[in-house]
Protein backbone atom coordinates (compact mmCIF):
# COMPACT_ATOMS: atom_id res chain seq x y z
CA UNK A 1 0.00 0.00 0.00
CA UNK A 2 1.52 3.82 -0.87
CA UNK A 3 0.79 6.62 0.96
CA UNK A 4 2.36 9.60 0.52
CA UNK A 5 3.77 11.85 3.17
CA UNK A 6 3.27 15.10 2.14
CA UNK A 7 -0.24 14.60 1.28
CA UNK A 8 -3.54 14.71 4.14
CA UNK A 9 -5.55 12.14 4.92
CA UNK A 10 -9.48 11.33 5.80
CA UNK A 11 -10.73 8.24 7.64
CA UNK A 12 -13.39 7.90 4.87
CA UNK A 13 -10.23 7.34 2.34
CA UNK A 14 -9.71 10.54 0.50
CA UNK A 15 -6.34 12.36 0.04
CA UNK A 16 -6.19 16.46 -0.38
CA UNK A 17 -3.30 18.18 -2.12
CA UNK A 18 -2.58 21.51 -0.79
CA UNK A 19 -1.39 24.04 -3.24
CA UNK A 20 -2.12 27.63 -1.76
CA UNK A 21 -5.84 28.33 -1.58
CA UNK A 22 -6.49 25.23 -3.78
CA UNK A 23 -6.78 21.29 -3.52
CA UNK A 24 -6.71 18.11 -5.37
CA UNK A 25 -8.64 15.62 -4.12
CA UNK A 26 -8.48 11.80 -4.58
CA UNK A 27 -9.03 8.58 -3.24
CA UNK A 28 -5.88 6.73 -1.43
CA UNK A 29 -4.06 3.65 -2.74
CA UNK A 30 -5.74 2.08 -0.27
CA UNK A 31 -9.26 2.52 -0.98
CA UNK A 32 -8.53 1.66 -4.56
CA UNK A 33 -7.72 -1.09 -3.90
CA UNK A 34 -10.36 -2.13 -1.81
CA UNK A 35 -12.89 -1.35 -4.35
CA UNK A 36 -11.31 -3.42 -6.82
CA UNK A 37 -11.92 -2.44 -10.54
CA UNK A 38 -13.28 0.97 -10.55
CA UNK A 39 -16.07 1.30 -13.56
CA UNK A 40 -17.97 4.89 -12.51
CA UNK A 41 -16.91 7.85 -11.18
CA UNK A 42 -19.86 10.39 -10.83
CA UNK A 43 -18.35 14.11 -10.59
CA UNK A 44 -19.74 17.34 -9.33
CA UNK A 45 -20.40 20.21 -11.26
CA UNK A 46 -18.19 23.35 -11.50
CA UNK A 47 -19.28 26.11 -9.53
CA UNK A 48 -21.26 23.50 -7.00
CA UNK A 49 -20.00 24.44 -3.39
CA UNK A 50 -19.42 21.96 -0.45
CA UNK A 51 -18.93 21.79 3.12
CA UNK A 52 -16.55 19.16 4.72
CA UNK A 53 -17.60 15.82 5.20
CA UNK A 54 -20.34 16.64 3.07
CA UNK A 55 -20.95 13.60 -0.39
CA UNK A 56 -19.67 15.69 -3.77
CA UNK A 57 -19.81 12.34 -5.68
CA UNK A 58 -19.65 8.44 -6.13
CA UNK A 59 -17.30 5.88 -7.38
CA UNK A 60 -18.42 2.28 -8.11
CA UNK A 61 -16.85 -0.79 -9.11
CA UNK A 62 -17.74 -4.19 -9.35
CA UNK A 63 -17.72 -4.78 -5.80
CA UNK A 64 -18.93 -1.69 -4.03
CA UNK A 65 -20.60 1.58 -4.52
CA UNK A 66 -19.17 4.25 -1.90
CA UNK A 67 -19.78 8.13 -1.71
CA UNK A 68 -17.11 10.36 -1.86
CA UNK A 69 -16.76 12.63 0.94
CA UNK A 70 -15.25 16.31 1.13
CA UNK A 71 -12.43 16.48 3.97
CA UNK A 72 -12.41 20.36 3.48
CA UNK A 73 -15.37 22.78 2.41
CA UNK A 74 -14.76 24.32 -0.70
CA UNK A 75 -15.88 25.50 -4.38
CA UNK A 76 -15.53 23.07 -6.92
CA UNK A 77 -13.25 25.03 -9.64
CA UNK A 78 -12.03 22.04 -11.70
CA UNK A 79 -13.12 18.06 -12.25
CA UNK A 80 -11.31 15.20 -13.90
CA UNK A 81 -13.05 14.46 -16.85
CA UNK A 82 -10.82 11.80 -18.12
CA UNK A 83 -12.07 9.61 -15.47
CA UNK A 84 -15.40 9.74 -17.32
CA UNK A 85 -14.29 7.72 -19.88
CA UNK A 86 -11.55 5.75 -17.93
CA UNK A 87 -12.32 5.71 -14.34
CA UNK A 88 -9.91 2.81 -13.88
CA UNK A 89 -7.42 5.64 -14.28
CA UNK A 90 -8.22 6.15 -10.29
CA UNK A 91 -6.88 2.24 -10.45
CA UNK A 92 -3.93 2.70 -12.30
CA UNK A 93 -2.65 5.65 -9.87
CA UNK A 94 -4.43 7.24 -7.42
CA UNK A 95 -2.52 9.94 -6.61
CA UNK A 96 -1.64 11.17 -10.30
CA UNK A 97 -5.11 10.93 -10.88
CA UNK A 98 -6.77 13.16 -8.66
CA UNK A 99 -10.75 13.97 -8.49
CA UNK A 100 -11.71 17.50 -8.18
CA UNK A 101 -9.77 20.19 -7.84
CA UNK A 102 -11.63 23.14 -5.08
CA UNK A 103 -11.21 26.56 -3.85
CA UNK A 104 -11.09 25.88 0.14
CA UNK A 105 -13.39 28.09 2.30
CA UNK A 106 -11.03 27.71 5.43
CA UNK A 107 -8.07 26.14 5.51
CA UNK A 108 -7.93 25.49 9.35
CA UNK A 109 -9.99 22.62 8.33
CA UNK A 110 -7.00 20.93 7.00
CA UNK A 111 -6.00 20.40 11.05
CA UNK A 112 -8.55 17.87 11.69
CA UNK A 113 -6.95 15.63 8.86
CA UNK A 114 -4.78 12.54 8.87
CA UNK A 115 -1.20 13.17 7.98
CA UNK A 116 0.24 10.11 5.97
CA UNK A 117 2.18 8.72 9.15
CA UNK A 118 -1.55 8.78 10.52
CA UNK A 119 -2.96 7.70 7.49
CA UNK A 120 -0.78 4.99 7.50
CA UNK A 121 -1.40 3.59 11.00
CA UNK A 122 -4.74 4.25 10.53
CA UNK A 123 -5.37 1.72 7.72
CA UNK A 124 -3.10 -0.88 9.54
CA UNK A 125 -5.43 -1.10 12.61
CA UNK A 126 -8.47 -1.27 9.53
CA UNK A 127 -6.66 -4.24 7.87
CA UNK B 1 -69.38 -26.59 -13.16
CA UNK B 2 -66.94 -29.27 -11.89
CA UNK B 3 -64.75 -27.95 -8.83
CA UNK B 4 -61.14 -27.52 -10.08
CA UNK B 5 -59.80 -29.60 -7.16
CA UNK B 6 -58.38 -33.08 -7.85
CA UNK B 7 -59.04 -34.76 -4.68
CA UNK B 8 -61.15 -37.58 -4.40
CA UNK B 9 -63.49 -38.57 -1.74
CA UNK B 10 -61.17 -41.70 -1.62
CA UNK B 11 -57.69 -39.21 -1.21
CA UNK B 12 -59.30 -37.49 1.04
CA UNK B 13 -60.25 -40.50 3.19
CA UNK B 14 -56.97 -41.43 3.21
CA UNK B 15 -55.44 -37.87 4.08
CA UNK B 16 -57.66 -38.49 6.98
CA UNK B 17 -56.87 -41.54 8.20
CA UNK B 18 -53.27 -40.86 8.19
CA UNK B 19 -53.75 -38.05 10.41
CA UNK B 20 -56.14 -39.29 12.81
CA UNK B 21 -59.22 -37.20 11.79
CA UNK B 22 -62.19 -38.35 11.02
CA UNK B 23 -63.97 -35.19 8.60
CA UNK B 24 -62.57 -32.16 7.02
CA UNK B 25 -64.47 -30.57 9.85
CA UNK B 26 -62.25 -31.62 12.41
CA UNK B 27 -59.55 -29.59 11.34
CA UNK B 28 -60.55 -26.48 12.26
CA UNK B 29 -61.82 -27.70 15.92
CA UNK B 30 -60.07 -25.47 17.11
CA UNK B 31 -62.21 -22.38 15.91
CA UNK B 32 -64.51 -21.85 18.95
CA UNK B 33 -68.18 -22.90 17.97
CA UNK B 34 -69.57 -19.55 19.19
CA UNK B 35 -67.76 -17.62 16.71
CA UNK B 36 -67.65 -20.34 13.97
CA UNK B 37 -70.37 -20.23 10.96
CA UNK B 38 -72.84 -22.46 11.33
CA UNK B 39 -74.85 -22.51 7.78
CA UNK B 40 -73.17 -22.10 3.80
CA UNK B 41 -71.67 -19.07 2.70
CA UNK B 42 -74.88 -17.13 1.02
CA UNK B 43 -73.89 -17.96 -2.55
CA UNK B 44 -76.10 -18.96 -6.05
CA UNK B 45 -76.32 -22.42 -6.69
CA UNK B 46 -73.43 -23.78 -8.62
CA UNK B 47 -73.12 -23.40 -12.94
CA UNK B 48 -72.52 -25.51 -15.21
CA UNK B 49 -69.46 -24.07 -17.70
CA UNK B 50 -71.89 -23.70 -20.79
CA UNK B 51 -74.05 -21.55 -18.12
CA UNK B 52 -70.88 -19.58 -16.52
CA UNK B 53 -69.47 -19.11 -20.13
CA UNK B 54 -73.09 -17.28 -21.19
CA UNK B 55 -73.43 -14.79 -17.92
CA UNK B 56 -70.20 -13.62 -18.44
CA UNK B 57 -70.62 -12.78 -21.84
CA UNK B 58 -74.04 -11.54 -21.38
CA UNK B 59 -72.15 -8.66 -19.06
CA UNK B 60 -69.27 -8.10 -20.80
CA UNK B 61 -71.49 -7.46 -24.21
CA UNK B 62 -73.24 -4.57 -21.97
CA UNK B 63 -69.63 -2.80 -22.29
CA UNK B 64 -69.88 -0.20 -25.60
CA UNK B 65 -65.95 -1.02 -27.18
CA UNK B 66 -64.84 1.31 -29.74
CA UNK B 67 -65.02 -1.35 -32.37
CA UNK B 68 -68.43 -0.98 -32.49
CA UNK B 69 -68.70 2.22 -31.66
CA UNK B 70 -66.79 5.31 -33.29
CA UNK B 71 -64.61 7.42 -30.74
CA UNK B 72 -63.94 10.67 -30.40
CA UNK B 73 -62.47 10.66 -27.37
CA UNK B 74 -58.74 10.95 -26.56
CA UNK B 75 -57.46 13.17 -23.17
CA UNK B 76 -54.34 11.05 -22.52
CA UNK B 77 -55.46 7.43 -24.37
CA UNK B 78 -55.97 7.11 -27.92
CA UNK B 79 -57.63 5.02 -30.28
CA UNK B 80 -55.03 4.26 -32.92
CA UNK B 81 -55.02 1.42 -35.49
CA UNK B 82 -53.32 -1.59 -34.04
CA UNK B 83 -52.11 -3.83 -36.88
CA UNK B 84 -53.14 -7.54 -36.26
CA UNK B 85 -49.53 -8.69 -36.48
CA UNK B 86 -48.87 -6.58 -32.55
CA UNK B 87 -51.44 -8.83 -31.15
CA UNK B 88 -50.19 -12.27 -33.43
CA UNK B 89 -46.85 -12.01 -32.00
CA UNK B 90 -47.37 -10.53 -28.20
CA UNK B 91 -49.33 -13.57 -27.76
CA UNK B 92 -46.96 -16.22 -28.89
CA UNK B 93 -46.05 -18.14 -25.52
CA UNK B 94 -42.51 -16.88 -25.94
CA UNK B 95 -43.09 -14.05 -25.38
CA UNK B 96 -46.65 -13.99 -23.17
CA UNK B 97 -45.76 -15.66 -20.14
CA UNK B 98 -41.87 -12.97 -19.85
CA UNK B 99 -42.39 -10.69 -16.99
CA UNK B 100 -39.64 -8.27 -16.71
CA UNK B 101 -36.68 -10.66 -16.19
CA UNK B 102 -35.46 -11.30 -12.57
CA UNK B 103 -33.03 -14.27 -13.84
CA UNK B 104 -32.04 -11.47 -16.84
CA UNK B 105 -29.02 -13.00 -18.71
CA UNK B 106 -30.64 -16.70 -19.79
CA UNK B 107 -33.40 -14.74 -21.06
CA UNK B 108 -32.01 -13.35 -24.63
CA UNK B 109 -34.87 -12.93 -26.23
CA UNK B 110 -36.82 -10.65 -23.66
CA UNK B 111 -33.43 -8.29 -23.07
CA UNK B 112 -33.41 -8.27 -26.63
CA UNK B 113 -37.20 -7.01 -27.32
CA UNK B 114 -36.23 -4.32 -24.47
CA UNK B 115 -33.14 -3.57 -26.12
CA UNK B 116 -34.59 -2.65 -29.91
CA UNK B 117 -37.71 -0.80 -27.29
CA UNK B 118 -34.52 1.39 -25.99
CA UNK B 119 -33.32 2.07 -29.27
CA UNK B 120 -36.36 3.19 -30.70
CA UNK B 121 -37.63 5.58 -28.09
CA UNK B 122 -34.65 7.18 -28.08
CA UNK B 123 -34.27 7.67 -32.10
CA UNK B 124 -38.12 8.71 -31.57
CA UNK B 125 -37.75 11.79 -29.34
CA UNK B 126 -34.41 12.35 -30.52
CA UNK B 127 -32.91 11.63 -26.93
CA UNK B 128 -29.24 9.85 -26.15
CA UNK B 129 -30.70 7.00 -24.09
CA UNK B 130 -34.16 5.17 -23.18
CA UNK B 131 -34.79 3.46 -20.35
CA UNK B 132 -36.89 -0.08 -20.26
CA UNK B 133 -39.62 1.79 -19.67
CA UNK B 134 -41.73 2.71 -16.78
CA UNK B 135 -46.22 2.13 -15.44
CA UNK B 136 -47.34 5.04 -17.10
CA UNK B 137 -46.75 8.58 -18.92
CA UNK B 138 -48.06 10.16 -15.43
CA UNK B 139 -45.55 7.95 -12.99
CA UNK B 140 -42.68 8.36 -15.81
CA UNK B 141 -43.05 12.27 -15.49
CA UNK B 142 -42.68 11.66 -11.46
CA UNK B 143 -39.68 9.86 -11.87
CA UNK B 144 -38.27 12.33 -14.47
CA UNK B 145 -39.25 15.22 -11.33
CA UNK B 146 -37.12 12.90 -9.10
CA UNK B 147 -34.03 13.16 -11.27
CA UNK B 148 -34.47 17.15 -11.45
CA UNK B 149 -34.33 16.70 -7.67
CA UNK B 150 -31.44 14.44 -7.29
CA UNK B 151 -28.96 16.34 -10.15
CA UNK B 152 -30.20 19.85 -9.51
CA UNK B 153 -30.22 22.12 -6.22
CA UNK B 154 -33.52 23.93 -5.14
CA UNK B 155 -36.76 22.47 -4.09
CA UNK B 156 -39.44 23.40 -6.42
CA UNK B 157 -40.59 21.83 -9.71
CA UNK B 158 -42.41 23.81 -12.37
CA UNK B 159 -44.89 22.48 -14.31
CA UNK B 160 -47.55 24.04 -16.87
CA UNK B 161 -50.80 23.50 -16.19
CA UNK B 162 -51.36 22.27 -20.08
CA UNK B 163 -50.19 19.51 -18.77
CA UNK B 164 -52.43 16.64 -18.14
CA UNK B 165 -54.13 17.34 -15.12
CA UNK B 166 -54.09 13.44 -13.54
CA UNK B 167 -50.47 13.70 -14.44
CA UNK B 168 -49.99 17.15 -12.50
CA UNK B 169 -51.86 15.33 -9.49
CA UNK B 170 -49.57 12.00 -9.61
CA UNK B 171 -46.97 14.90 -9.67
CA UNK B 172 -47.42 16.15 -6.62
CA UNK B 173 -48.45 12.94 -4.74
CA UNK B 174 -44.76 12.19 -5.43
CA UNK B 175 -43.29 15.78 -4.86
CA UNK B 176 -45.48 16.31 -1.31
CA UNK B 177 -43.30 12.58 0.13
CA UNK B 178 -40.34 14.58 -1.30
CA UNK B 179 -40.86 18.05 0.32
CA UNK B 180 -40.68 19.54 -2.58
CA UNK B 181 -43.08 22.46 -4.18
CA UNK B 182 -44.98 22.65 -7.45
CA UNK B 183 -45.56 25.41 -8.96
CA UNK B 184 -48.30 25.80 -11.70
CA UNK B 185 -47.99 27.85 -14.45
CA UNK B 186 -51.25 29.59 -16.13
CA UNK B 187 -52.47 29.23 -19.57
CA UNK B 188 -53.21 31.85 -21.72
CA UNK B 189 -54.71 31.62 -25.16
CA UNK B 190 -54.21 27.80 -24.93
CA UNK B 191 -50.65 27.69 -24.45
CA UNK B 192 -48.36 27.62 -21.39
CA UNK B 193 -48.28 31.34 -20.10
CA UNK B 194 -44.14 32.42 -20.98
CA UNK B 195 -44.32 35.89 -18.87
CA UNK B 196 -45.39 34.08 -15.85
CA UNK B 197 -42.76 31.08 -16.16
CA UNK B 198 -40.36 33.72 -16.39
CA UNK B 199 -41.26 35.10 -13.34
CA UNK B 200 -42.02 32.19 -11.37
CA UNK B 201 -38.37 30.03 -12.66
CA UNK B 202 -35.27 31.22 -9.75
CA UNK B 203 -32.47 29.22 -8.69
CA UNK B 204 -34.40 27.25 -6.63
CA UNK B 205 -36.21 25.76 -9.63
CA UNK B 206 -35.35 22.00 -10.15
CA UNK B 207 -37.01 21.17 -13.29
CA UNK B 208 -39.72 22.51 -15.27
CA UNK B 209 -42.26 19.99 -17.08
CA UNK B 210 -44.21 20.88 -19.77
CA UNK B 211 -46.14 18.87 -22.48
CA UNK B 212 -46.00 18.39 -26.36
CA UNK B 213 -49.08 18.86 -27.82
CA UNK B 214 -50.99 19.65 -24.80
CA UNK B 215 -53.66 18.58 -22.69
CA UNK B 216 -55.74 20.95 -25.13
CA UNK B 217 -53.83 19.30 -28.36
CA UNK B 218 -52.43 22.64 -29.18
CA UNK B 219 -48.50 22.32 -30.25
CA UNK B 220 -47.06 24.39 -28.05
CA UNK B 221 -43.53 26.47 -29.33
CA UNK B 222 -40.83 25.53 -26.08
CA UNK B 223 -37.57 27.10 -27.04
CA UNK B 224 -37.96 30.13 -24.74
CA UNK B 225 -38.98 27.43 -21.96
CA UNK B 226 -35.94 25.42 -22.85
CA UNK B 227 -33.73 28.74 -22.36
CA UNK B 228 -35.41 29.82 -19.35
CA UNK B 229 -35.15 26.48 -17.54
CA UNK B 230 -31.23 26.17 -18.50
CA UNK B 231 -30.15 29.65 -17.67
CA UNK B 232 -31.91 29.10 -14.03
CA UNK B 233 -29.57 25.62 -14.14
CA UNK B 234 -33.02 23.69 -13.91
CA UNK B 235 -33.86 20.77 -15.85
CA UNK B 236 -36.06 20.61 -19.19
CA UNK B 237 -38.62 17.78 -18.67
CA UNK B 238 -40.84 17.46 -22.08
CA UNK B 239 -43.87 14.76 -22.21
CA UNK B 240 -44.93 13.76 -25.87
CA UNK B 241 -47.26 12.27 -27.57
CA UNK B 242 -45.26 9.52 -29.67
CA UNK B 243 -47.78 9.08 -31.77
CA UNK B 244 -46.53 13.06 -32.09
CA UNK B 245 -43.18 13.26 -33.02
CA UNK B 246 -43.82 11.49 -36.40
CA UNK B 247 -44.17 14.89 -37.58
CA UNK B 248 -43.44 17.81 -34.75
CA UNK B 249 -40.16 18.51 -33.59
CA UNK B 250 -38.77 16.11 -30.70
CA UNK B 251 -37.62 17.17 -27.58
CA UNK B 252 -34.37 16.17 -28.34
CA UNK B 253 -34.24 19.08 -31.26
CA UNK B 254 -35.78 21.36 -28.25
CA UNK B 255 -32.19 20.36 -26.27
CA UNK B 256 -34.93 19.09 -23.53
CA UNK B 257 -32.81 17.16 -20.35
CA UNK B 258 -35.76 14.54 -20.03
CA UNK B 259 -38.12 12.89 -22.68
CA UNK B 260 -40.80 11.05 -21.39
CA UNK B 261 -44.41 10.00 -21.91
CA UNK B 262 -47.54 7.70 -22.12
CA UNK B 263 -46.71 4.75 -24.80
CA UNK B 264 -50.32 3.33 -25.08
CA UNK B 265 -51.00 5.00 -28.16
CA UNK B 266 -47.96 2.49 -29.74
CA UNK B 267 -50.20 -0.51 -30.26
CA UNK B 268 -51.26 -1.15 -27.14
CA UNK B 269 -55.18 -1.18 -26.39
CA UNK B 270 -57.31 1.13 -24.70
CA UNK B 271 -58.01 -1.68 -21.94
CA UNK B 272 -60.68 0.28 -19.96
CA UNK B 273 -57.34 2.61 -18.52
CA UNK B 274 -54.67 0.07 -18.76
CA UNK B 275 -52.03 -1.89 -18.48
CA UNK B 276 -50.13 1.17 -20.39
CA UNK B 277 -46.76 1.78 -20.04
CA UNK B 278 -44.84 5.39 -19.23
CA UNK B 279 -41.34 5.84 -21.70
CA UNK B 280 -38.36 7.71 -20.56
CA UNK B 281 -35.33 9.17 -22.57
CA UNK B 282 -32.35 11.61 -21.52
CA UNK B 283 -29.36 13.30 -22.30
CA UNK B 284 -25.74 11.13 -21.74
CA UNK B 285 -25.02 12.96 -18.70
CA UNK B 286 -28.55 12.04 -17.01
CA UNK B 287 -28.10 8.11 -17.82
CA UNK B 288 -26.79 7.16 -14.40
CA UNK B 289 -29.75 8.50 -12.79
CA UNK B 290 -32.83 6.91 -14.69
CA UNK B 291 -34.89 4.68 -12.61
CA UNK B 292 -35.57 1.25 -13.31
CA UNK B 293 -33.53 -0.63 -15.91
CA UNK B 294 -31.29 -0.61 -19.32
CA UNK B 295 -30.77 -3.42 -21.28
CA UNK B 296 -26.75 -3.02 -23.02
CA UNK B 297 -25.18 -4.85 -25.80
CA UNK B 298 -22.42 -6.78 -24.97
CA UNK B 299 -20.60 -10.44 -26.34
CA UNK B 300 -20.46 -13.21 -24.74
CA UNK B 301 -17.03 -15.51 -23.89
CA UNK B 302 -17.26 -16.36 -27.42
CA UNK B 303 -17.62 -13.46 -28.86
CA UNK B 304 -21.34 -13.95 -29.84
CA UNK B 305 -23.88 -10.57 -29.35
CA UNK B 306 -25.44 -11.06 -26.12
CA UNK B 307 -27.91 -8.68 -24.18
CA UNK B 308 -27.45 -7.64 -20.97
CA UNK B 309 -28.95 -5.74 -17.62
CA UNK B 310 -26.80 -3.29 -17.26
CA UNK B 311 -28.28 -1.12 -14.91
CA UNK B 312 -30.50 -2.09 -12.16
CA UNK B 313 -27.69 -2.70 -9.53
CA UNK B 314 -27.85 0.31 -7.80
CA UNK B 315 -31.85 0.14 -6.65
CA UNK B 316 -32.28 -3.03 -6.19
CA UNK B 317 -29.25 -4.26 -4.84
CA UNK B 318 -27.30 -1.80 -2.98
CA UNK B 319 -27.30 1.70 -1.65
CA UNK B 320 -30.92 1.30 -1.57
CA UNK B 321 -31.18 4.00 1.06
CA UNK B 322 -29.70 6.68 -1.47
CA UNK B 323 -31.00 5.00 -4.76
CA UNK B 324 -33.97 8.41 -6.53
CA UNK B 325 -36.15 5.30 -7.25
CA UNK B 326 -37.65 2.63 -6.20
CA UNK B 327 -38.60 1.44 -9.54
CA UNK B 328 -37.48 -2.39 -10.22
CA UNK B 329 -39.53 -3.58 -12.78
CA UNK B 330 -40.90 -2.14 -16.73
CA UNK B 331 -43.79 -2.89 -18.43
CA UNK B 332 -42.15 -6.05 -20.54
CA UNK B 333 -45.52 -6.81 -22.42
CA UNK B 334 -47.06 -3.26 -22.94
CA UNK B 335 -43.55 -2.32 -24.57
CA UNK B 336 -43.15 -5.58 -26.35
CA UNK B 337 -46.33 -4.61 -28.19
CA UNK B 338 -45.23 -0.86 -28.70
CA UNK B 339 -41.76 -2.55 -30.09
CA UNK B 340 -43.32 -4.61 -32.67
CA UNK B 341 -45.96 -1.73 -33.60
CA UNK B 342 -43.14 0.52 -34.52
CA UNK B 343 -41.05 -2.54 -36.21
CA UNK B 344 -44.35 -3.24 -38.26
CA UNK B 345 -44.89 0.86 -39.09
CA UNK B 346 -41.09 2.44 -39.17
CA UNK B 347 -40.60 6.05 -39.52
CA UNK B 348 -42.68 6.24 -43.21
CA UNK B 349 -45.38 4.57 -41.18
CA UNK B 350 -45.58 6.77 -38.31
CA UNK B 351 -45.26 9.62 -39.52
CA UNK B 352 -48.42 8.52 -41.58
CA UNK B 353 -50.42 8.00 -38.34
CA UNK B 354 -49.19 11.07 -37.26
CA UNK B 355 -50.35 13.23 -40.67
CA UNK B 356 -53.53 11.11 -41.37
CA UNK B 357 -54.83 11.76 -37.78
CA UNK B 358 -54.05 15.98 -37.73
CA UNK B 359 -55.67 15.84 -41.29
CA UNK B 360 -58.75 14.30 -39.97
CA UNK B 361 -58.94 16.29 -37.03
CA UNK B 362 -58.65 19.32 -38.91
CA UNK B 363 -61.17 18.45 -41.49
CA UNK B 364 -63.60 17.65 -38.07
CA UNK B 365 -62.53 21.09 -36.54
CA UNK B 366 -63.59 22.87 -40.06
CA UNK B 367 -66.79 20.79 -40.29
CA UNK B 368 -67.92 21.04 -37.26
CA UNK B 369 -67.50 25.37 -37.12
CA UNK B 370 -69.72 25.21 -40.30
CA UNK B 371 -72.62 23.95 -38.02
CA UNK B 372 -72.66 27.32 -36.33
CA UNK B 373 -73.17 25.34 -33.32
CA UNK B 374 -69.39 25.39 -31.78
CA UNK B 375 -67.25 27.87 -30.92
CA UNK B 376 -63.37 27.53 -31.12
CA UNK B 377 -61.86 28.02 -27.57
CA UNK B 378 -57.95 28.49 -28.80
CA UNK B 379 -56.82 29.97 -32.58
CA UNK B 380 -53.81 27.70 -32.28
CA UNK B 381 -52.00 25.39 -34.42
CA UNK B 382 -53.32 21.74 -33.02
CA UNK B 383 -52.19 18.11 -33.40
CA UNK B 384 -55.19 15.48 -33.06
CA UNK B 385 -57.10 17.26 -30.56
CA UNK B 386 -58.85 20.39 -30.30
CA UNK B 387 -61.55 22.35 -27.62
CA UNK B 388 -64.78 23.75 -28.77
CA UNK B 389 -67.42 25.36 -26.95
CA UNK B 390 -71.32 24.81 -27.05
CA UNK B 391 -74.67 25.44 -25.79
CA UNK B 392 -75.13 22.57 -23.88
CA UNK B 393 -74.22 20.92 -21.08
CA UNK B 394 -71.23 18.39 -21.92
CA UNK B 395 -72.16 15.05 -20.41
CA UNK B 396 -75.41 15.97 -21.49
CA UNK B 397 -74.20 16.47 -25.33
CA UNK B 398 -71.97 13.15 -25.15
CA UNK B 399 -75.15 11.03 -23.78
CA UNK B 400 -77.04 11.93 -27.00
CA UNK B 401 -74.14 10.98 -28.74
CA UNK B 402 -73.74 7.60 -27.10
CA UNK B 403 -77.70 6.90 -27.96
CA UNK B 404 -76.58 7.39 -31.40
CA UNK B 405 -73.66 5.18 -30.84
CA UNK B 406 -70.71 7.63 -31.39
CA UNK B 407 -68.47 8.03 -28.47
CA UNK B 408 -68.39 11.85 -27.71
CA UNK B 409 -65.35 13.86 -26.85
CA UNK B 410 -63.46 15.15 -23.15
CA UNK B 411 -66.37 16.86 -20.78
CA UNK B 412 -63.00 20.08 -20.10
CA UNK B 413 -65.03 20.82 -16.82
CA UNK B 414 -64.04 18.08 -15.67
CA UNK B 415 -60.83 18.83 -15.21
CA UNK B 416 -60.87 22.92 -15.32
CA UNK B 417 -64.16 23.06 -13.36
CA UNK B 418 -64.98 26.50 -13.91
CA UNK B 419 -64.75 25.84 -17.29
CA UNK B 420 -68.29 25.12 -18.79
CA UNK B 421 -69.89 23.30 -21.93
CA UNK B 422 -66.47 22.96 -23.20
CA UNK B 423 -65.60 19.68 -25.01
CA UNK B 424 -62.19 18.08 -26.45
CA UNK B 425 -62.72 16.18 -29.20
CA UNK B 426 -60.03 13.96 -30.51
CA UNK B 427 -59.20 12.07 -34.41
CA UNK B 428 -57.19 9.60 -35.23
CA UNK B 429 -56.29 7.69 -38.03
CA UNK B 430 -59.11 5.12 -37.64
CA UNK B 431 -62.10 7.68 -38.36
CA UNK B 432 -63.42 7.71 -41.81
CA UNK B 433 -65.01 10.52 -43.50
CA UNK B 434 -68.05 8.87 -43.31
CA UNK B 435 -67.74 8.30 -39.48
CA UNK B 436 -67.00 11.95 -38.88
CA UNK B 437 -69.81 13.60 -41.81
CA UNK B 438 -72.08 11.42 -39.53
CA UNK B 439 -70.85 12.82 -36.18
CA UNK B 440 -71.36 16.49 -37.91
CA UNK B 441 -74.86 15.29 -38.77
CA UNK B 442 -75.64 14.32 -35.48
CA UNK B 443 -74.91 16.91 -33.40
CA UNK B 444 -76.15 19.23 -35.91
CA UNK B 445 -79.08 17.51 -34.97
CA UNK B 446 -78.72 17.68 -31.53
CA UNK B 447 -77.81 21.10 -30.53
Amino acid sequence: MKVLNDLFYTKEHEWVKVEGEEAYIGISDYAQHELGDIVYVELPEIDDEFDAEESFGVVESVKAVSDLYMPVGGTIIEVNEELEDEPELVNEDAYENWIIKVKMTDKSELDELLSGEEYQAYCAEEE
Amino acid sequence: MFPYIPNTKQDEEKMLDFIGKSSIDDLFEDIPKSIALNRSLNLDHPLSEVEVSKKVSTMANKNISTDEYPCFLGAGAYDHYIPSIVPRLMFRSEFYTSYTPYQPEINQGTLQVIFEFQTMIANLTGMDVSNASLYDGPTATAEAALIALDKQKGNTIVVSKSVHPETRRILKTYMDCKDVQVKEIDIKDGATDLEQLKSTINKDTLGVIVQNPNFFGVIEDYTDAVELAHNNKALMIMNVDPISLGILKTPGEYGADIAVGEGQSLGNPLNFGGPYLGFMAVKKSLMRKMPGRIVGQSEDHEGNRAFTLTLQAREQHIRREKAISNICSNQALNALAATIYMATLGKKGLKEVAMQSSQKAHYTYRELLKTGKFKEVYNKPFFKEFVFETSMDIDQLNNKLLEKGIIGGFNIEKAYPNRKNQILFCVTEKRTKEEIDNLVNVLEVIL
